[in-house]
């Protein structure tokens, strides 16, 4: 077709669907609120695909071409949303690169998710409230994707966090279920904040919130260097540690897996964790011009990354297991992106994107053909009732791992040499990221151990067989993680793929680098995995001790990853206690019993006092309304004839238009 | 002599004559204590009330105080035949006719 | 001559009023206020209001204190009898009442340009009242007689005994 791409369909299609399911949804059939929630996200990864057809990279614009926009960025603006003063925000969608790559993300892997649910949810209650929560947290990811302003990007980014406390909270009736669906969107909110004071810093120093604008500006002045920007671009990353999970903000995301699989495969592993990451790729203008802001970027990506894969050494629940290695995955991303190579960091977000949600999807499967069980303990031999798992499992291990020729591999070498070529300090985070594969290998191939080979732990009683709408999303995302490492077409580094996205996110001088050492250090980091593997293997292959007696040598030390650094304890004690105790002495005796309280029964009092006082006025005695009467009147002529009785004696005064 | 048969009357003197027997007709409203008496009190004030305009349709040779007279006499009429019965009902109801029992609403 | 007839009736009018004050029951004082009735329609005259002066005989001491009459003896009515005083109406009343009469007394006695009323004065003919009543004002005059009606109807109404209800009851 000839027509311009209709951005704003993509973004729509999905909220007709949660509008459908959400109001009708319960008294439709289960087929036709499938079909519904299948529909809108099919649709619009279809539109994604027509725009893919239809638009070049090119920058320069061929006067040749038909008079429909070709090339990008290409932006669709519906108008006005705030125009006051120094604030003017519109409406509007911007088409770029990066853009479009997000939007293939969200929508395919969105779309096979919704395939997977199906079948995942066909003999749970609640469908339709299932496929309307989705169809909105799609509605809101791809506006906060397509966002041509930092505020119509903020909707999108408070409307996933809604979608995802919607989604996480689906089991209300569980009670953990409920508090980790509130804490996840009260952390979520604290990471908001940082967004919003780095919106009003943009404001106040760019008059602007538009992206193409600040860019622009920037361009423009190249001199300008740390300073507010320093400040801005850390307010942001506040926001992005927020929603993807980094440290200090990551301790929402473990607890999220209390949500439905494909859920945690969709938010929690492809999607919404990631919008962190974009997030700071379209702003990439500002953190380039912040060198300070970028360190920061990178450190807290390494430790997060480290961090989190030392806790997941130890995880017995498979799906914190996944849910761990989600969060430091995502510390290597913000390690791309804090060495500046934003095309490596996204190159690892699409690669993520498949294998993780394969590998939850994949433990989805597990969990539903074992009848609910997730402890690793209790696993063991799936590996022949569940070969279809297996080897999707397989798969993705291999891949997050970075074994060639999965996909991981490309991303995380790309990552790993940026890093490398930034200087000490960015040798010290290659270490860093170096050690973390090394985790990384272990707890996965350990997972791998625990759940599908050995001998059966679990009692053999119900075994459901997996349906074909939960096998094929397996299947196809399979593929994609075994083949999704080519699109960079070039054996190391972030070949076409970053020339590709180059236009949005700038490229780096040294990606163009020294191809032996890029080789060297893939050797490295594929001996590594190899390494951990090893470990693995002779920790849990054989009924071996290994396990047990380093537990026992460093019982302070297990215990210390076994509970999570206790950080979710420190942060009871330093933070949630204290506010509840102000709460509770403060905000409810003072404010609101005492002042408003108060100030209630003080305002009643005074209406019922007054009329005992002017209740006796109403006496039932004829004389004394009389007597008011005659006094009335007499009130009455004296404030009328007050200037001809004073005229007698002289005074003239105008008195009341007499 | 016949200065004092020709003699004229300062209007005001009419007025204040009105205005005495207004006041005279709020006094009884206010002191007596019999329904009926209380009543032709306010014909007393009804009736003074007449008469100044009386006064002024004279002063101010207008015609129609006059006949705002008249219309006061005709709803003043009725007013007296309207308020006669209610007091029957209401003695009727009380078996009294001082002003200072019939204190409640309901009868 | 109008002088005379003037304080003369005027003070019939004023002893009319005081005696109603005065008396104790009621009879007396509708008999006084007969009195006050007739010597105003003798001011009416000297004012030259011939129609009002008989109309208020007519009306006024024929019509309505004739009601009063009737009620007073089909009720009843006896001495009155001290009952509790209303300390209200002393106390804020008269004061009151001494602020209106005090006003309406100032106001009239600095007034300009009030004249005199003499018995050389025209005579308001009932001619020239009528012409009025009957060209500009017939409206009210018609509703007057509508009033009159219902209040025929509500006076029946109101007084009517329906035979169950003795007095006291």
């Amino acid at each position: 077709m000839n027509g311009p791409p209709h951005l704003w369909l993509i973004s729509l299609l999905p909220f007709a669907g949660f509008l459908l399911n959400g109001i009708l949804g319960a008294r439709l059939p289960r087929w036709l609120v499938s079909t519904i929630g299948l529909l809108a996200p099919l649709c619009s990864f279809g539109l994604t695909l027509l725009v893919c057809v239809f638009v070049q990279s090119s920058p320069t614009v061929d006067p040749d071409l038909a008079p429909v926009i070709r090339v990008m960025p290409y932006s669709e603006n519906f108008g006005h949303w705030i125009v006051t003063g120094a604030l003017h925000v519109d409406f509007s969608l911007v088409l770029d690169q990066l853009s479009l790559v997000m939007l293939l993300v969200v929508t395919g892997v969105g779309f096979l998710i919704h395939v997977y649910s199906v079948g995942y949810m066909h003999d749970e209650e609640g469908d339709a409230r299932y496929f309307s929560y989705l169809n909105l947290f799609l509605f809101f990811m791809t506006l906060l994707v397509l966002a041509g302003n930092a505020l119509l990007m903020f909707v999108g980014w408070e409307g996933v966090g809604l979608a995802s406390y919607l989604l996480i909270a689906f089991y209300f009736q569980k009670k953990s279920a409920a508090d980790a669906g509130k804490k996840a969107f009260i952390v979520n909110r604290i990471g908001d904040v940082g967004f919003l004071i780095g919106m009003f810093f943009l404001l106040a120093n760019f008059g602007t919130l538009t992206f193409a604008d600040i860019g622009a500006k920037l361009v423009a002045n190249p001199g300008w260097q740390g300073g507010v920007l320093t400040i801005i671009a850390l307010c942001l990353l506040l926001g992005a540690t927020g929603k993807s999970a980094q440290l200090p903000l990551y301790i929402w995301l473990p607890d999220a897996m209390e949500g439905p699989t494909p859920v945690s495969a969709l938010i929690h592993a492809a999607t919404m964790v990631t919008a962190g990451v974009y997030m700071i790729a379209r702003t990439h203008v500002l953190f380039d011009h912040s060198p300070f802001a970028l360190g920061v970027v990178a450190v807290v990506g390494a430790a997060t990354a480290l961090f989190a894969a030392t806790i997941a050494l130890v995880q017995n629940d498979i799906k914190r297991v996944l849910a761990y290695s989600t969060i430091s995955q995502l510390g290597y991303m913000f390690l791309g992106c804090g060495v500046a190579a934003y095309s490596a960091a996204i190159f690892h977000l699409v690669t993520h994107a498949f294998f993780k949600a394969l590998l939850f999807l994949a433990a989805g499967a597990v969990i539903h053909s074992i009848g609910g069980e997730q402890d690793l303990r209790k696993m063991g031999g799936l590996r022949k009732k569940l070969p279809v798992a297996f080897a999707v499992t397989t798969i993705g291990v291999l891949a997050i791992a970075g074994f060639f020729p999965f996909s991981g591999f490309f991303s995380k070498d790309a990552i790993l040499a940026a890093a490398f070529m930034q200087g000490p300090h960015g040798r010290a985070l290659w270490f860093v990221g170096l050690v973390t594969a090394l985790l990384t290998s272990f707890y996965m191939f350990r997972l791998w151990y625990l759940a599908f080979l050995g001998e059966p732990r679990a009692e053999t009683g119900k075994h459901h067989s997996t349906p074909w709408s939960m096998l094929g999303p397996l299947l196809v995302l399979a593929a994609l993680s075994v083949g999704g490492g080519w699109i960079s077409g070039a054996w190391l580094g972030v070949g076409r793929f970053g020339a590709f996205l180059a236009p949005a996110v700038g490229t780096r001088a040294s990606e163009v680098g020294n191809a032996h050492l890029e080789l060297m250090l893939s050797i490295a980091a594929v001996g590594v995995a190899l390494l951990g593997w090893l470990g693995a293997h002779l920790s849990y292959r054989q009924k071996s001790t290994i396990p047990a007696s380093l537990a026992a040598d460093f019982p302070g030390g297990y215990k210390l990853l076994e509970n999570k650094y206790y950080v979710d304890e420190i942060y009871g004690a330093t933070i949630v206690k204290p506010l509840l105790v102000i709460s509770k002495y403060f905000l409810d005796w003072v404010v609101d019993k005492a002042l408003l309280g108060g100030t209630a029964w003080l305002l009643g009092g005074i209406a019922t006092f007054a009329g005992a006082l002017l209740q006796r006025w109403q006496s039932g005695n004829i004389r004394s309304y009389a007597a008011w009467l005659a006094a009335g009147a007499a009130a009455v002529l004296l404030f009328a004839l007050v200037p001809i009785l004073l005229g007698a004696y002289g005074i003239n005064i105008k008195w009341a238009g007499f | 002599m016949s200065s004092l048969l020709t003699q004229e009357v300062p209007v005001s003197w009419y007025l204040l004559l009105s205005a005495v027997l207004f006041s005279l007709g709020v006094i009884g409203f206010l002191i007596k204590r019999n329904l009926i008496t209380v009543f032709m009190s306010i014909e007393l004030m009804l009736n003074g009330v007449n008469l100044s305009f009386v006064t002024f349709a004279h002063q101010w040779h207008a015609v129609k105080g006059q006949i705002f007279v008249f219309f006061v006499m005709m709803v003043a009429a009725a007013e007296a035949a309207v308020g006669l019965a209610i007091i029957i009902a209401v003695f009727r109801a009380r078996a009294t006719l001082a002003v200072d029992r019939i204190d409640l609403m309901k009868l | 001559m109008h002088l005379i007839l003037f304080i003369l009736f005027a003070g019939f009018c004023l002893g009319g009023a005081i005696n109603l004050l005065l008396q104790s029951h009621p009879i007396s004082s509708a008999l006084s206020l007969i009195v006050v009735m007739t010597s105003l329609a003798v001011l009416y005259l000297l004012l030259g209001a011939e129609f009002l002066a008989i109309a208020q005989i007519i009306v006024y001491a024929g019509a309505i204190m004739v009601l009063f009459t009737f009620v007073v003896m089909l009720l009843n009515a006896g001495r009155e009898d001290r009952t509790m005083g209303s300390r209200t109406a002393r106390s804020v009343g008269f004061p009151a009442v001494v602020v209106i009469v005090g006003v309406i007394a100032t106001v009239i006695l600095r007034a300009q340009g009030l004249g005199m009323a003499g018995l050389q004065d025209g005579i308001t003919s009932t001619e020239d009242l009528s012409r009025i009543l009957f060209t500009e004002l017939l409206l009210p005059f018609e509703v007057t007689s509508v009033l009159i009606l219902i209040a025929i109807l509500g006076a029946v109404a109101l007084a009517r005994n329906d035979g169950e209800r003795k007095p006291g009851q």
